[in-house]
């Protein structure tokens, strides 16, 4: 089970209080109508999926209700860092 | 192939065992074949027995980075039916489940598929309307799918709480009769053996770490142990692995791949003979003939390889278990593992051709592989073999994700299983 | 009875506290501190157990977790039954009942032994696989022979009376194993000021310790562990466990410990105490010091009742007073099973030999051995063992130096007991659990822990460290090392003085080679409760099984009870051996969670019965139950789903509340909906990106209905909301999205638009909502309020913040059934009140409550969709009909818009929702049911669409219903079929989805 850093309550919880959200960094196209069919779905449904270093959206649902990023491993579920909404990682996955 | 028989157990008996033979070869690979298939779970296996089979092409490897079944399909809790919900998906699961009947016979290794039954239960008006919904397309679909109400399930499973106290008072329950279990391993070595049997060469501990792709179109595959292998067509088969085995193409997938866990109880003598699952209490049961209790517990809700999955899943499920069946509050539970399942968004997998040419994957079964993988099987060789999908297979391309011809089975695969 | 193997002194028993209990419908009597097992032992009990495939009788081999075969079931009553506990590690309580699980007519005399033993060379490994095939008709009958003789105890048929809970613990340092390790390092963690949890399976703290009569600065060795839990007690951030396993050891150092609380007083916990208890620990630190397990020697007829491992008979002597036998023979590959000869002839029985597979090899085990003059064999092995229910001679014979074959002559002893030792196998198990792959190590000979992520520490036995000496130098350092780690100062920790033995080395040897090839020997068993021999092992190699999952697969060793804590390594040996391979090139073997099994009980813990999932009320659910109210699960509310009154079907209840709403007025508990309390300057912007339709010029005072879609243009949720202000809003959703809504919401501001300035807060509890609704529903409301109600002051679709019944009320004029009605919000704690003050207020006008079943009848009549049960994910608002509800217009392109737009999406035929009409008005398609153009045509059949909603309509006086139907919006009139279960066929006709009122002009009254 995860222990996860909440960065906005500022300190360490258990994983039952916090779900995923899927991969990070996942910007909605601004022009939606300009995207082609093929871009859309991209946008909707393709995901990196690495086995390793992964870049998480997580939202603290059952404290803080906060949206953040994680960085974590795929293979060893080791968390290497986690930060807000807005900022880039210090720990980049290929 | 050395013929299997309750007279040959004798016959050999006779001889201490000391002559049976191997069940499947252990050959180094040739530098080229017509179709190189990667991954040796049972999917893989199967594709590459009705290739030979039903195709006759036999210039076929399965390349297998560990040992053969070692995936998924040993690590799965073994439920078999066809009664899902969309015409394409009951399609194809029918397709797998006519497979079922009378594989043991087809490949002379019994994968002892036990038609005892699964039921649906339902819990609120909303189960009830859903599964009635299933009962109704499967009905037309000619796949047997029936309700039956609490009392009559009472009566047909005592170990189960049909009353009104509990939390979620069971109002009836779908049930599926030709459906059940089958032995895991069983389906990998039975395949594996017959398609050895057919020339197809298995190679065990061969890792595959590059495509070798050029003008968009595959020509082989670079491993670790055996360099490269050369092949006209490549079918990646790799349930847990298949976002590794795209990148290296250079695409992505519309496919997570997440820790699914499973565990079983200490065996104890059967008083549950058939399957139960319920996807408001999120929780599903069978007993196997070893009188273990097979569980299948929640899907994590991140990417995860490690093969482990959250404990609190684990308490959930047990949590459903205890609340559906009272008398098991006293048995214990032994062991606890993890898959790893490539699920894609709308619960219905992959059979498709992808941007790479001759290149082709079958993944994102999620958790309905295992019942899956006869028609799997049998519909990924049509594809290898013709360089196009089968009809049942269409429906199930890749190229669904863009035009939005989703086939959302949510309903249907419910919890995980 | 008597106990003829107890000796007379010694021991950890209380001799003074006799108990009695039941094996088999027999009394017999034990001591205070016994296991059952050693009870049964003392009591001379051979047999325990009929073996799982070749009903073999089978005895106790070990005394720990590692016991296969003393699998009993407990019990003195229906209810109180436990299956499969393992007699070694349950301790002996007055009245304790208990019973094999196998064997007919009994353990002892088994018929199915007989065909065990003519059948069981019809029995290879995977024999189940080549055969039962024909007929295939016949699997069935083979099948529900095989299940007959599956398990091994049985589950109660009963309710569990007992109780389980579950602490959440924090800690610096959690310690696994209360041996001279992880005592050393508890001490020194406790010490250096460590909050620290130090847990042991047994039943007091020792752990090798308490098996031997070893000295610890001159004193028993005891001594010295009561001084130390003495000291560790007194700690207030010290947490000493007994009769708790760590069971699991999961990510980022998460453990769960499983505490026996009362498994040692009775088969139910006394009143008000739960009988287990699971801790789930987040610990800093972890220092493993779990100790090793003894391998057995596999040896043809190794599981004859007599066979065990030495360390299980020094246990039973020293630690229980037990001798379980009278003439022992030995047979050890390495120093430490000469201990067990010696303990054995401290007890004042017979040692028949000591055979040791090496040339002599010289320690001071060895030499003390042949100072008391007993009679060690070198180089040499027993090779096969006489005796069907109990031990009664052995084979021995020299070995080729290697020890793979037999070479000179076979000398035959007479013996009731044989102890083996291959050497020693690290419990490694917890630090498998995280995904470490252990690793070999050819002078351990031994699988020690593999590289690991977690923050854990290993000390003692685990680190394939045997001597006490070291296991306490071990635990001094793991402990100082995690007080480092935690900020913590070094402790000061002065070890006691252990004498360290001179030890020779072991001989790297698991199987046993027997004249005859292993094919043809008698059976040699390498886990004893799966049945498999290292014959099967070798079949299994022949036939191809050659990595090591394999071959455990096919054979099925390490899947029982016992996960191969005895038998793994030494099937691995077995099959490096066929394979012509070593061991690590076999593979390795990883341990998954449990170490033992737990009861499902303990892992739910209170989560059970009445507290598995919480019910969730209405501020006015009393009265629902008062009127008698049938209730329906929606989420995890309690929704009124129809009143009956006496007499009364279901169908005469909802036609009464049907007909009550639209010719007088009804009353709903509407208090469940989601509700979002929307603010900020921003908060318009913001709803009309997340609903289809525009929100730009909705005045404050006005409400509106949306439908809120995904990036894939589906339907998923759709509600009222109203303009409390300017940037004020109160957005309603569907009972069971309310979660969802919210947080989709959320996700969207702080991931997406930042820079809008929005709030939400949930405010679903706040509000209690009474509905009333019908022609008289004005009337009631007048009575209640002094503010002007009237059609011209308060329009439809308008809001007003008026006082009802005394109490502030935000009153909405929005309408779910057609009629003329007012949703009346008040804050909670006033909910039952105005409730009740309509109740009384309301009788005059024929008020009448309704449930959720008419709710969706009036709202059916109306056309009207609910999200869930009308939409199923594959549906976007052209496809529902609801056009009128997406707006175009909207600058910001709308989460849905560009994904209903996608080219399946606008592809011809899709499934639209419109309304169908039975033939025969008085027949209700059952909802569900699927529809077709041609009922007679051949399967499979096309489907056309299903039935989403269907009711009788008292109103109208025929049946109504919504469905899905391809192309249905453009085949108004034609007629679809739905052929039902019961062969019979309901024909239909495709038409509008609103029965009543098309026009609208009931609400607007």
């Amino acid at each position: 089970m995860l222990h996860i850093y909440c960065p906005h309550c500022g300190e360490y919880r258990e994983e039952e209080e916090f779900h995923c959200a899927g991969q990070a960094h996942i910007a909605r196209p601004l022009e939606p109508e300009a995207c082609s069919d093929q871009e859309w779905g991209e946008y909707l449904f393709f995901r990196k999926n690495p086995r390793g270093l992964h870049h998480e959206l997580w939202v603290h649902a059952a404290g803080c209700r906060k949206f953040f990023n994680m960085t974590r491993d795929t293979q060893s579920y080791e968390i290497k860092e986690v930060y807000k909404i807005g900022e880039q990682p210090s720990v980049v996955a290929e | 192939m050395q013929k299997y028989s309750g007279f040959g157990l004798f016959k050999h008996s006779l001889t201490h065992h000391e002559n049976w033979q191997r069940v499947w070869r252990n050959p180094t690979p040739k530098k080229k074949y017509d179709v190189i298939i990667i991954g040796g779970g049972g999917h893989g296996l199967a594709t590459a027995y009705y290739l030979a089979k039903e195709h006759g092409i036999t210039n076929v490897a399965v390349l297998e980075k560990g040992h053969l079944g070692g995936g998924n399909a040993c690590r799965n809790t073994t439920i078999v039916r066809s009664n899902y919900l969309w015409d394409e998906s009951a399609a194809l699961y029918e397709h797998s489940m006519q497979l079922w009947e009378g594989l043991a016979q087809e490949l002379n290794y019994n994968v002892m598929f036990s038609q005892r039954g699964v039921y649906h239960t339902c819990h609120t008006l909303q189960d009830m309307r859903s599964n009635e919904r299933l009962v109704a397309a499967n009905r037309l679909q000619g796949i047997d799918n029936e309700m039956v109400d609490a009392e009559q399930l009472q009566k047909e499973i005592p170990s189960l709480d049909c009353s009104k106290n509990a939390r979620y008072p069971i109002m009836g329950a779908s049930v599926q009769r030709r459906a059940g279990n089958a032995r895991h391993d069983a389906v990998a070595w039975g395949y594996a053996r017959a398609a050895d049997a057919l020339g197809v060469d298995l190679i065990q501990s061969c890792e595959v770490i590059d495509m070798e792709i050029s003008d968009g179109k595959i020509t082989g595959v670079k491993t670790k142990q055996y360099g490269v292998l050369k092949a006209d067509r490549v079918g990646c088969v790799v349930a847990g692995n298949s976002g590794v085995l795209a990148k290296m193409a250079g695409f992505e997938l519309p496919v997570e791949s997440h820790p699914l866990q499973a565990l079983v109880s200490e065996p104890i003598k059967p008083f549950l003979d058939t399957v139960v699952m319920s996807n408001h209490v999120h929780g599903y049961m069978s007993q196997s003939d070893k009188g273990d209790l097979v569980i299948g517990a929640g899907i994590d809700g991140w990417v995860g390889y490690g093969q482990r999955g959250s404990y609190g899943i684990i308490e959930h499920t047990i949590q459903a278990i205890v609340e559906m069946f009272p008398c098991t509050s006293r048995v214990r539970m032994n062991r606890q593992w993890g898959g790893i399942v490539d699920a894609c968004p709308d619960a219905s997998p992959i059979i498709s051709e992808t941007p790479i040419k001759n290149l082709f994957f079958n993944c994102g079964w999620g958790t309905g592989g295992f019942k899956g993988t006869p028609g799997s099987g049998n519909l990924f060789a049509h594809t290898l073999a013709d360089g196009k999908p089968h009809p049942i297979a269409e429906p199930f391309s890749i190229q669904r994700f863009h035009t939005g011809a989703l086939i959302d089975e949510h309903g249907a695969a419910g919890v995980a299983h | 009875m008597t106990q003829q193997n107890r000796l007379t002194s010694g021991g950890r028993i209380d001799r003074s506290t006799p108990l009695t209990f039941t094996y088999n419908g027999k009394q017999y009597k034990g001591f205070k501190g016994d296991t059952l097992a050693s009870a049964m032992l003392a009591n001379g009990i051979d047999v325990v157990a009929r073996s799982f495939k070749y009903s073999r009788p089978r005895g106790i081999v070990a005394c720990g977790a590692e016991e296969p075969n003393a699998v009993l079931q407990l019990g003195a009553t229906e209810a109180t039954q436990v299956p499969n506990v393992r007699a070694t590690q349950q301790e002996l309580f007055d009245g304790l009942v208990s019973a094999s699980t196998n064997g007919w007519p009994s353990v002892d005399t088994d018929v199915m032994g007989m065909i065990g033993k003519m059948g069981g060379n019809m029995m290879p490994p995977g024999f189940y696989y080549k055969t039962f095939m024909f007929p295939e008709s016949l699997w069935d009958t083979y099948e529900s022979m095989i299940r007959k003789a599956a398990g091994i105890g049985r589950a109660p048929k009963e309710k569990d009376p007992d109780t389980y809970d579950a602490i959440n613990q924090h800690c610096d340092v959690m310690i696994v194993g209360a041996g001279p390790a992880g005592l050393a390092a508890a001490l020194t963690a406790a010490r250096g000021g460590a909050r620290v949890i130090i847990a042991d399976e047994q039943n007091e703290f020792g752990g090798s310790l308490l098996n031997s009569t070893e000295q610890l600065d001159g004193k028993p060795a005891t001594e010295w562990v009561r001084a130390v839990v003495e000291e560790l007690s007194t700690y207030d951030d010290v947490l000493l466990l007994p009769r708790s396993t760590v069971n699991g050891y999961h990510d980022h150092n998460f453990l769960t410990i499983h505490e026996r609380r009362t498994d040692h007083l009775a088969d139910i916990a006394p009143v008000n105490t739960v009988r287990q208890r699971m801790h789930r620990v987040r610990a800093k630190w972890v220092v493993l010091a779990t100790g090793a397990h003894e391998r057995p020697l596999v040896y043809a007829n190794n599981d004859v009742p007599g066979c065990m491992i030495t360390g299980a008979v020094s246990a039973y002597i020293n630690r229980y007073g037990v001798v379980p036998g009278n003439e022992l023979v030995v047979m050890t590959t390495n120093d430490y099973g000469y201990q067990a000869a010696l303990d054995w002839a401290d007890a004042g029985r017979k040692v028949v030999a000591i055979v040791d597979t090496r040339e002599a090899a010289v320690g001071d085990r060895t030499e003390a051995a042949r100072q008391r003059g007993l009679n060690i064999i070198s180089g040499s092995a027993v090779i096969e063992v006489q005796g069907t229910k109990r031990v009664t001679g052995v084979s021995v014979a020299g070995l080729s130096a290697s020890g793979a074959k037999v070479i000179g002559s076979v000398t035959k002893l007479k013996a009731d007991t044989v102890a083996t030792s291959g050497g020693w196998s690290p419990v490694i198990h917890l630090s498998c659990h995280t995904g470490s792959r252990p690793v070999w190590s050819d002078s351990v000979v031994g699988f020690l822990p593999g590289p690991t992520v977690q923050k854990q520490l290993t000390a003692g036995g685990i680190n394939g460290q045997y001597e006490t000496a070291v296991a306490l130098q071990e635990g001094l350092d793991a402990g100082q090392k995690a007080l480092a780690e935690v900020g913590l100062a070094v402790a000061d920790v002065v070890l006691p003085e252990a004498k360290t033995l001179k030890v020779a080395a072991p001989m790297s040897l698991f199987h046993i080679p027997h004249l005859k090839p292993t094919s043809q020997a008698p059976k040699q068993f390498v886990d004893y409760q799966t049945d498999v021999t290292a014959a099967g092992i070798e079949i299994a190699c022949r036939e191809g099984f050659e990595a090591i999952e394999h071959v455990k697969r096919y054979t099925a060793m390490g899947f029982g009870t016992d996960q191969g804590k005895l038998g793994n390594i030494n099937g691995m040996a077995v099959a490096a051996k066929a394979l012509n391979k070593t061991i690590p090139e076999t593979g390795t073997t990883v341990f998954r969670p449990n170490y033992t099994p737990i009861a499902f009980g303990a892992i739910i813990g209170r989560n059970a019965g009445a507290l598995f999932e919480p019910e969730r009320y209405t501020a006015m659910h009393k009265w629902h139950v008062e009127q008698g109210a049938m209730f329906e699960d929606v989420g995890q509310w309690k929704r009124p789903w129809y009143y009956p009154q006496k007499g009364e079907s279901m169908q005469q209840s909802l036609n009464r509340e049907c007909m009550a709403v639209r010719n007088a007025v009804g009353i709903l508990d509407a208090s469940t909906l989601g509700k979002i309390d929307v603010q900020g300057k921003d908060a318009r912007e913001f709803l009309g990106r997340v609903y289809s339709n525009a929100w730009a010029k909705l005045a404050i005072g006005k409400c509106r209905y949306g439908l809120m879609c995904g990036e894939d243009g589906m339907v998923f949720d759709d509600g009222v909301t109203a303009c409390l202000g300017e940037n004020h809003f109160v957005m309603t959703t569907t009972t069971g999205g309310a979660a969802h809504v919210y947080e989709w919401l959320e996700i969207y501001h702080q991931t997406e638009w930042p820079e809008l300035e929005v709030y939400f807060n949930t405010v679903t509890d706040h509000w209690s909502t009474a509905t009333i609704t019908g022609p008289n529903s004005r009337k009631l409301l007048e009575e209640l309020t002094d503010f002007d109600v009237s059609n011209d002051n308060f329009r439809y679709m308008d809001w007003k913040q008026i006082t009802v019944a005394g109490v502030p009320a935000r009153v909405f004029r929005i309408s779910f059934t057609g009629e003329l009605s007012f949703e009346i919000n008040v804050q909670a704690n006033y909910g039952m009140a105005v409730w009740e003050k309509l109740i009384e207020a309301g009788a005059k006008y024929g008020l009448t409550p309704y449930g959720t079943e008419t709710m969706h009848v009036l709202r059916a009549e109306k056309g009207f969709i609910i999200a869930g049960q009308d939409t199923d994910g594959s549906v976007h608002p052209y496809d529902l009909g609801m056009g009128w509800c997406v707006s175009n217009q909207k600058p910001f392109s709308y989460i849905g818009k560009r994904g209903m737009n996608r080219s399946d999406c606008t592809r011809a035929n899709r499934k639209q929702l419109v309304g169908l009409k039975t033939k025969d008005p008085k027949q209700v398609i059952p909802e569900g049911s699927a529809a077709v153009l041609d009922p007679n045509g051949p399967k499979p059949l096309e489907i056309q669409g299903h039935i989403s909603s269907s009711y009788w309509s008292e109103t109208l006086g025929h049946s109504i219903a919504m469905g899905f139907i391809k192309g249905g919006l453009d085949k108004m009139g034609e007629t679809v079929y739905y052929p039902l279960g019961d062969g019979t066929v309901i024909e239909a006709e495709i038409c509008s989805p609103i029965f009543f009122d098309p026009k609208g002009e009931r609400q607007n009254v």
